[in-house]
């Protein structure tokens, strides 16, 4: 039930209330009733129709890195 | 797809294992609670915890919507359906989920009530305005995460006027239920392993940040880490679960960041402070009656409240014999130790809810772990 799903929005509606997102080449609708500020290009978490939140590119590659480091330090042992 | 892929590759889970094999003390026991039935699917589909150090074992939490609501309240929905003739709309996950007498959602639809899967709030609304003579009702139902798309909806039909539309609203809030497991003593000798440190919820605390956590780790001097739901996620959130405790600190610490801040989704908190309040007490099959742990539609959109709108008798409930549900979702039995699992009780014939949702331990281990040694599981 808490399950959410990234997505690109590919469109927005001109009344800034839906937008049309891909996810993994299939296209829905989406409200945005809960988030400010998206911008097509943008990835979001939808869950139950609604997009929750915006993904942080900068954030992911940061966690990314993290997980790189530890493969250095459990190569070492 | 991505924020997916790169969350499960496979040689950075061996790395991750690797650093984690690393960093435990041997002499240590590390017993984390992963609180949302997200990451215990996680835990068991990617198989993370045949990649722990067997001093590192999970305790599964109560973090399953469909699995800590309790009978009543599934009685209440069918009452709707056949005494009422509403037309219910509801997450599919509630349809086949056991009521008193083995009945159920899908039953009552079997038997000519009008059911209607819906994927989103905005499905039960069309329904609403495509059925001006009929009484449509939402079951609302979900921690903080699903709770904001009720509020939306509840808005926009008084907003439109949509006076057939009302919701049956039983949405329950997380942190009391992390101080209810935090607080009730743990039985060793039952079975009832204690716990060390807490896997925090995902997309929960994408609406409500990770700020509310805070005082249960101060209070409880346990850790709690903020994980995301892909197998890479756990594994990261375990190895900061780790280094806290052989630190010896406590702390709230966000593994989570791409989708998680200390403040959440303000927007989202809006809404619902806009359209909800808090119940005095409500309760939660496992955890028992709790204070504040729940919302209700407020005074001033009383016209969309099911509860209101309908008289509804409280039932005389019927928990099924034998079924250990309650204690699972307490992390106090894990499903094996139940004596119907696998034997009366499967995902295609459930008698608990644990069995039912695809966020139940029950239906994690049946699905990826029912071969699995107990030691390992």
């Amino acid at each position: 039930m808490c399950l959410a799903i990234p997505a690109r929005v590919e469109s927005i509606d001109p009344s800034n209330a839906m937008a049309q997102v891909s996810l993994d080449g299939v296209r829905k609708e989406i409200s945005l009733a809960l988030v400010d500020d998206v911008a097509v290009g943008d990835y979001v978490l939808i869950h139950v129709g609604y997009a929750l939140n915006k993904i942080s590119e900068e954030e992911a590659q940061q966690t990314l890195e993290l997980f790189a480091e530890a493969g250095l330090l459990g190569a070492v042992n | 797809m991505k924020y997916i892929d790169e969350f499960r590759r496979r040689d950075l889970a061996l790395k991750l294992a690797g650093a984690i094999a690393a960093e435990v003390e041997p002499s240590r026991r590390y017993n984390l609670m992963e609180f949302c039935g997200g990451h215990t699917h996680a835990i068991f589909r990617y198989g993370v915890q045949d990649l722990m150090p067997g001093n590192v074992r999970f305790v599964h939490g109560p973090g399953c919507p469909v699995c800590v609501l309790p009978i009543a309240r599934i009685d209440n929905a069918i009452e709707l359906v056949e005494r009422q003739g509403v037309i219910l709309c509801t997450y599919a996950d509630m349809l086949r989920v056991p009521a008193s007498g083995r009945r159920s959602l899908m039953k009552a639809r079997a038997g000519g009530g009008d059911v209607r899967m819906v994927y989103s709030t905005q499905d039960a609304l069309r329904i609403a305005r495509d059925n001006p003579g009929r009484q449509v009702v939402f079951f609302a139902i979900g921690f903080e995460t699903t709770t904001p798309p009720t509020a939306v909806a509840i808005q926009q039909a008084q907003a439109e006027g949509l006076t057939n539309f009302s919701v049956f609203c039983n949405h329950v809030l997380t942190p009391p239920a992390i101080r209810a497991i935090l607080e009730t003593p743990r039985e060793p000798d039952r079975g009832a392993l204690a716990i060390d440190g807490i896997l925090g919820p995902s997309h929960v605390s994408t609406v409500i940040g990770s700020r509310p956590y805070e005082p249960f780790a101060e209070a409880f001097g346990i850790p709690i880490v903020i994980a995301g739901f892909e197998p890479l996620d756990v594994m990261q959130s375990v190895r900061l679960l780790i280094r806290q405790l052989n630190q010896g600190r406590h702390a709230v610490e966000n593994e989570y960041t791409r989708a998680v801040t200390r403040d959440g989704n303000p927007k989202a908190q809006a809404l619902v402070a806009e359209v909800l309040e808090l119940r005095e007490t409500f309760e939660w099959r496992g955890l028992g009656w709790l204070p504040n742990s729940a919302l209700r539609i407020k005074d001033s959109f009383a016209d969309f409240d099911t509860e209101r709108r309908f008289e509804l008798t409280p039932s005389p409930e019927q928990d099924v014999k034998g079924c250990e549900c309650p204690a699972i979702l307490r992390g106090a039995k894990r499903p094996t130790d139940c004596k119907l699992f696998g034997k009366a009780c499967t995902p295609e014939n459930p008698m608990g809810a644990c069995m039912v949702s695809s966020e139940g331990s029950c239906a994690a281990y049946w699905t990826y772990g029912r071969f699995r040694g107990e030691s390992a599981a």
